[in-house]
């Protein structure tokens, strides 16, 4: 393959080679301190805020998610950004102030754990079966995405890409378990800023700043809505999305974004593995406080493109078929190409690289535990010793690397399971997050109630999905607009799906028989004693930050109103 | 985050930044020197060379501050 867009001299080369080494060795040298199943699963719930904190940002920042945002942002324009503000900010806030107590005071492993203590064995066993099935299929449909990019971008062999980095994720998660991917994660949330952040800085300064950037949008697409984050979303038609503004902050801001930041173990079990309660309360603000400022280095870039790249990107099924066409996805790669010299552009792949190791590892370690202590545990072999549990890890550790290679290969071959596993991951988030919440804070929540809830939102996500792929005028039902495009179909199913779960669950406890509270103690609001902060000062409280990070984001949205 | 004797996940860092600083710096000097013949835009301003100096600056105050026998 000689057609791709990027040439690595040796320098480049040698800084991806010592990036391999250094994470390599970083497992290699926690080997030593996994003694125990805490330590392997919960990192010996030992990490600072700091640091749970990073890695929880650090284990959604994955490759797909700077490339593919990026594309998204010259395509949408700065509408791409809700994702990374009121899509985040308002749900990791909620999770370290509200939501926090009952995870870490519960000392559960997971969230399907915590599903057991509050509902019982048969929510437990629908959210850890589809939870951990969804994390090896969604790892591996993004390893084959990776190695898809390297091969449009490098030139790399596809079987290479997948292979090498598999490997290298497998090993230090293998050796070191989530100590390792939480220490790597945090290695690569600075590679990823070091190496994107030079391109919105040069993009800008060949714009001239934000002002000229805009100048030079308006001039390029004759229109200025690609740079307003709420002043086109009053009508469908109005911007390049095709959605709402009720989509937007009831579909995507609550219940997606909630559903995801909130119950997704992948990023919560990060915040799981905190030192103490007030550590695993700033976790979540200190991530917000730098999720915040991505959009810097994913969706600037993508505006950046737009207003530069002397080519028009297409859709990724239009460069298929078209010679020399660029699709939305290599924007990134392009801008890389456009600044980067020797060294920078090895930073640079080093990022994505990063980045899509510290999503996989994210999958990989979470898969491990939830396969081990909710489904191993409880359904095959009970009270086994720990060192059984910790060893049950590490193989589950790389069969979930296999499985993910096996669906890396499955997509290969039919690339519509893509579309498919996709849709198949978000008919679970919505509904969780309505089973968890009441499960948190309506302590009459019972176990029928939570079991019945999360079954019907989720068969009900599923219908509403079927329905639309069956007859596609159905979405202007769920999406409520006859404008309505795909996008908007996601925002709205997930809260019709939210709905239903609630309704359900609320309507079922109402006639089945509650849990005595001292059965509730540590798991629900009312029944739980929350330890007091009064003996710390003003900044030393999670609320303050909360406090702080919400005023910024505010300030955001006004700015770019 | 520390086991008794564990060395700071922010020293490793540390001194990978040294590393990359190094050679960053290194390459955008030697494309001074030597100017490339197909230069990427704004080449003019030499990122490599301040980029990888910031990185190198990180990186030494990264490994210093968390070295382990530092404390």
């Amino acid at each position: 393959m000689t057609n791709h867009l990027l040439h690595l001299g040796p320098i480049d080369l040698i800084v991806i080679l010592l990036y391999f080494v250094v994470v390599i060795g970083i497992g290699f040298y926690l080997k030593n301190y996994m003694k125990t199943g805490e330590d392997f699963f919960l990192a010996g719930r030992d990490m600072t805020a700091w640091i749970a904190g990073l890695s929880f940002v650090a284990a959604n920042l994955g490759s797909l998610e700077l490339m593919g945002w990026a594309a998204a942002s010259y395509q949408y324009g700065i509408l791409a950004a809700h994702w990374y503000w009121i899509g985040a900010i308002p749900a990791m806030l909620f999770l370290g102030i509200v939501m926090m107590p009952f995870y870490y005071i519960s000392k559960t492993h997971s969230v399907p754990g915590y599903l057991r203590l509050r509902f019982g064995e048969g929510s437990r066993a629908v959210s850890a079966i589809s939870f951990a099935l969804m994390t090896v299929l969604m790892s591996g449909i993004n390893m084959y995405s990776m190695a898809l990019v390297m091969k449009v971008v490098l030139g790399w062999d596809i079987h290479f890409s997948i292979w090498i980095s598999s490997i290298t994720v497998a090993a230090y998660v293998f050796l070191g378990g989530l100590l390792s991917a939480i220490f790597n994660e945090v290695l690569q949330f600075v590679l990823i800023w070091l190496g994107a952040l030079l391109i919105p800085i040069l993009g800008l300064v060949e714009t001239g700043g934000w002002e000229g950037l805009q100048q030079r949008l308006t001039t390029n697409l004759g229109k200025t809505d690609y740079t307003h984050l709420w002043s086109t979303l009053g009508s469908f038609s109005d911007n390049p999305m095709g959605i709402h503004w009720t989509g937007i902050v009831l579909g995507l801001g609550f219940v997606i974004s909630f559903g995801y930041w909130t119950t997704d173990f992948l990023v919560v079990q990060r915040v799981l593995a905190a030192k103490d309660l007030r550590s695993a309360k700033m976790a979540p603000i200190i991530g917000a406080s730098f999720k915040m400022f991505v959009p810097f280095i994913v969706i600037l870039p993508g505006l950046l493109g737009l207003a530069v790249l002397p080519e028009k990107l297409v859709p990724e099924s239009v460069a298929a078929v078209t010679a020399g066409a660029h699709s939305y996805n290599e924007v990134l790669p392009l801008m890389l190409a456009r600044y980067c010299g020797p060294g920078l552009l090895g930073l640079g792949i080093t990022a994505l690289v990063a980045g899509f190791m510290s999503g996989m590892a994210g999958n990989v370690s979470a898969f491990a535990t939830v396969w081990t202590y909710d489904i191993y545990r409880p359904l095959v072999k009970k009270e086994k010793p720990d060192a059984h549990y910790v060893s049950i890890g590490r193989w589950c550790t790389l069969i979930g690397v296999l499985v993910s290679i096996g669906t890396a290969y499955l997509v290969m071959s039919f690339q519509s399971i893509m579309d498919y596993v996709q849709a198949l991951f978000s008919f679970f988030i919505a509904p969780l997050f309505g089973t968890v919440i009441l499960g948190m804070l309506w302590k009459r929540a019972t176990p029928a109630g939570g079991l019945w809830g999360l079954l019907a939102g989720t068969v009900s996500s599923i219908g509403m999905w079927a329905w639309v792929k069956l007859d596609p005028s159905a979405l202007q039902i769920i999406a409520l607009s006859p404008k309505a495009k795909d996008m908007a179909e996601n925002m709205y199913r997930a809260l019709w799906s939210w709905i239903i779960c609630v309704v359900i669950t609320v309507v079922v406890s109402l006639v089945t028989k509650p849990r005595p509270d001292s059965e509730l103690k540590g798991l629900v609001y009312g029944c739980t004693e929350i330890p007091s902060e009064s003996g710390l000062t003003l900044v030393q409280r999670p609320i303050f930050w909360a406090g702080v990070v919400t005023v910024v984001f505010v300030v955001l949205q006004v700015i770019f109103w | 985050m520390h086991k008794p004797g564990m060395i700071s996940i922010w020293f490793f860092i540390g001194v990978l930044l040294v590393a990359y600083g190094l050679l960053i710096c290194g390459a955008g000097i030697y494309d001074y020197v030597t100017p490339p013949t197909a230069p990427t835009v704004l080449a003019n301003l030499h990122a490599g060379i301040w980029w990888g100096t910031v990185i190198l600056a990180m990186g030494v105050f990264y490994s210093w501050r968390f070295y382990p026998r530092s404390k």
